[in-house]
């Protein structure tokens, strides 16, 4: 991908038109604060993660990263345009400076991250591959697989980790390959495989839509990692700790029990945490708030807990247990709960 | 007797006897076939209209969501469940349009007609002013459906849906008929900078997928431009669509073109006629009308890609069917919507075809 910008900038350059972009690198809060909203990248729909409702609402725990940047720079979180991406051009369209941030079940790794210069500034959902049996099977491990049938998709990253984890394992296996996600329901309830391994997410939100899904049960064994987080360009630091920190906002939020709801009366707390997150506490004695440091204002996190929730609130409300997705919070859970979800000090 | 002599005369029964049962073979297979086209229409009617749900469930509840559906309740029931296509009819039909301003695009949609009549019949009746409406709609549509000067502006990115499907395809159709027409003279003139042009433009466009042009249109095209300046993404998409259209068409006109005798040209020249008089006259009526399938095969073929713009995040009415599928409120219902997504395609496409019909009959001389 390098190779192709830098033949581009190179084709540039001969052109004569590198002025323009030389000379146009302003800040990234100032273009999206130019602008008026944020254009932030979705997924063209995922259940729970991305997707229009029925009156066209953008719903997910995704896109409520991208309402809680626009309410911690504009103090509206409906200051968001959404941009569809498909997992092809979700790259280049952030790269391109369509977007200004990526938020579209992403998954962290070292290319992404350095070679295709992205930044990803957190993890939003812990996610890894996993099994989903019916439950007449009798199967309560992965370990109790061997000689199983596996409905896969091919060419997929889960297929090598599928192939992997049963040698690792001394467990033989049947492939049946499948091309796309819905292809693989159906092969699996049909029952041409008993097992079907994907992304634990997407597991869950295929049961979510099967006939009964009571019938079927995700093992517990989850054999790959694979976070998912929000991303920026590389080059603009100031802009990828505003992202950064507003994900983080809505983790310390839950850890200090801020919520929609209370929100207003924590302000009178005692905690001195909460009151440096919501901007009641100044730094030091110089007057300013913690936003400044930001170059926000000083009640961006009390916007975004105010209208978007906290962590807690947005995957309770959209992939929880009370919804048709039913995930559990499990390595989604706060480090205090048992889960690995850790968000740095605010101070 | 006589009532048998009477009964075999009767035209429906010696057309079945001649064409349906003439040997036992025949009457066989007559048999099998209407059984099977019983009972392939017996279900998909049953499932379509007969057991499917609409607004409200066989227990005259008001579907909201799946577990609604008559089929996610009751075992027995298999009908399809139209409320997904109901509940999300706004987006299917307008996409993101803010509700209260949908009466613009009613607007265009319902103008849209008296815009094309005057360029589709000819015998019309005031056919003058229509054409000149035709000139003016891509204007008043335009500002209907972005707005500004005291409408409210609704950016592009809001479209969607049908809206969207339209747009590139009307737009992109009629947009690439000049533009072809002037491709396919180019690549038959005699001068040659004009022509190499026109040959390289051809060439390379239809050398390369629809979705390669749109994604440089979509992701390239902005590495070129300096930060700041973003063509409208549905603009690119529909100068992506024009260009693959208007080459795709040029070739058709050409072959219009060539199938032309000579003698016609030399004709026009020793009348004394001018290329541009003898071409728009003599030339380009003749070849236009012999090019009249080709040229509706390609229009049908566009209109059907305007569904790949959802990979490089424009939300068409395949799109909107893909969003609506995703959520977990409609999961699982993938036959209603593509169902739905199918008529609206076969009714356009069908539209189409059957007009060029229309003007082939309309057009035939007993010379050709």
């Amino acid at each position: 991908m390098t190779k192709i910008k830098s033949l581009f900038i190179s084709l540039l350059l001969t052109l004569g038109v590198s002025t323009a972009i030389a000379g146009s690198h302003g800040s990234t809060l100032d273009l999206v604060k130019e602008r008026g909203k944020l254009m932030c990248g979705s997924n063209t729909g995922l259940a729970g993660f991305g997707a229009p409702n029925d009156a066209g609402v953008w719903e997910g725990i995704d896109v409520d990263v991208c309402r809680a940047v626009a309410a911690a720079v504009f103090g509206d979180a409906n200051a968001v345009e959404f941009v569809p991406t498909t997992s092809k051009v979700r790259f280049t369209v952030l790269q391109s400076g369509e977007i200004d941030m990526l938020s579209r079940n992403t998954t962290w790794t070292l290319q992404r991250d350095v070679e295709l210069g992205l930044e990803f500034v957190g993890v939003n959902y812990y996610d890894g591959q996993g099994f989903m049996v019916r439950k007449d099977l009798g199967v309560s491990s992965a370990s109790e697989l061997d000689g199983a049938s596996v409905c896969i998709q091919v060419g997929t990253t889960t297929e090598m980790n599928l192939a992997d984890y049963f040698k690792a394992n001394g467990m033989s296996y049947e492939p049946i390959p499948v091309e796309t996600n819905s292809e693989a329901d159906a092969a699996y309830l049909a029952g041409r495989c008993d097992i079907y391994t994907t992304d634990a997410s997407g597991l869950y939100a295929s049961r979510a839509g099967y006939p009964d899904p009571s019938a079927h049960m995700v093992l517990p064994e989850i054999i790959s990692k694979e976070p998912l987080g929000p991303s920026v360009r590389h080059g603009d630091s100031e802009w990828a700790d505003i992202v950064r920190w507003s994900l983080n906002a809505m983790i310390i939020a839950e850890e200090k029990g801020i919520t929609s709801d209370n929100v207003d009366e924590m302000k009178n707390s005692k905690d001195p945490e909460t009151l440096r997150l919501l901007g009641v506490s100044k730094v030091g004695d110089t007057g300013a708030g913690y936003g400044a440091w930001l170059g926000l204002d000083d009640d961006w996190a009390y916007n975004i807990i105010k209208q978007v929730g906290n962590y807690s609130e947005s995957f309770e409300k959209h992939i929880g247990v009370n919804t048709p997705i039913n995930i559990a919070r499990g390595l989604n859970a706060l480090y205090k709960d048992g889960g690995i979800l850790y968000a740095p000090p605010f101070r | 007797m006589s009532s048998s002599i009477s009964f075999t005369h009767n035209k429906y029964y010696s057309w079945c006897r001649n064409n349906l049962f003439s040997s036992w073979i025949n009457g066989i297979i007559t048999i099998l076939s209407i059984y099977f086209i019983y009972e392939v229409s017996s279900f998909f009617l049953n499932w379509t209209i007969f057991e499917a749900d609409f607004v409200n469930n066989f227990r005259g509840e008001k579907i909201t969501d799946r577990t609604f559906c008559s089929k996610n309740i009751e075992p027995g029931q298999h009908g399809a469940c139209w409320a997904i296509i109901i509940v999300r009819f706004h987006q299917f039909i307008y996409g993101f349009y803010p509700v209260e301003e949908a009466w613009r695009v009613n607007l265009v949609y319902g103008l849209l007609p008296f815009a094309l009549v005057g360029i589709f019949f000819d015998n019309l009746p005031f056919r003058k002013y229509f054409i000149y409406f035709t000139f003016l709609f891509p204007f008043i549509g335009y500002f209907l459906l972005y707005g500004g000067a005291g409408l409210d502006v609704v950016g592009t990115s809001k479209w969607g849906g049908l809206l969207v499907t339209l747009f590139l395809g009307v737009t992109g159709i009629l947009l690439a008929f000049p533009l072809s027409i002037i491709l396919a003279l180019g690549r038959r003139s005699k001068m040659p900078v004009i022509k190499t042009i026109c040959i390289i433009f051809i060439e390379f466009i239809r050398g390369v997928p629809l979705i390669t042009l749109l994604f440089t249109a979509n992701v390239m095209l902005p590495l070129f431009l300096p930060e700041g300046v973003r063509p409208d993404n549905l603009l690119r998409a529909l100068v992506a669509v024009t260009l693959f259209q208007s080459a795709y068409m040029a070739e058709a006109i050409r072959g219009g073109l060539q199938a032309i005798p000579k003698g016609q040209l030399e004709a026009a020249q020793s009348l004394g006629l001018t290329y541009w008089q003898s071409t728009r006259k003599i030339i380009l009526p003749q070849a236009l009308k012999i090019s009249i399938p080709p040229i509706v095969n390609t229009c049908i073929g566009l209109f059907k890609d305007t569904s790949l713009v959802l990979i490089i995040g424009l939300f068409d009415l395949l799109g909107v069917g893909r969003a609506a599928v995703a959520d977990i409120d409609w999961a699982k219902l993938h036959y209603e919507v593509y169902v739905f997504i199918s008529l609206v395609f076969f009714i356009f496409c069908f539209g189409m075809s059957r007009y060029s019909l229309y003007l082939e009959k309309k057009l035939k001389t007993d010379n050709s």
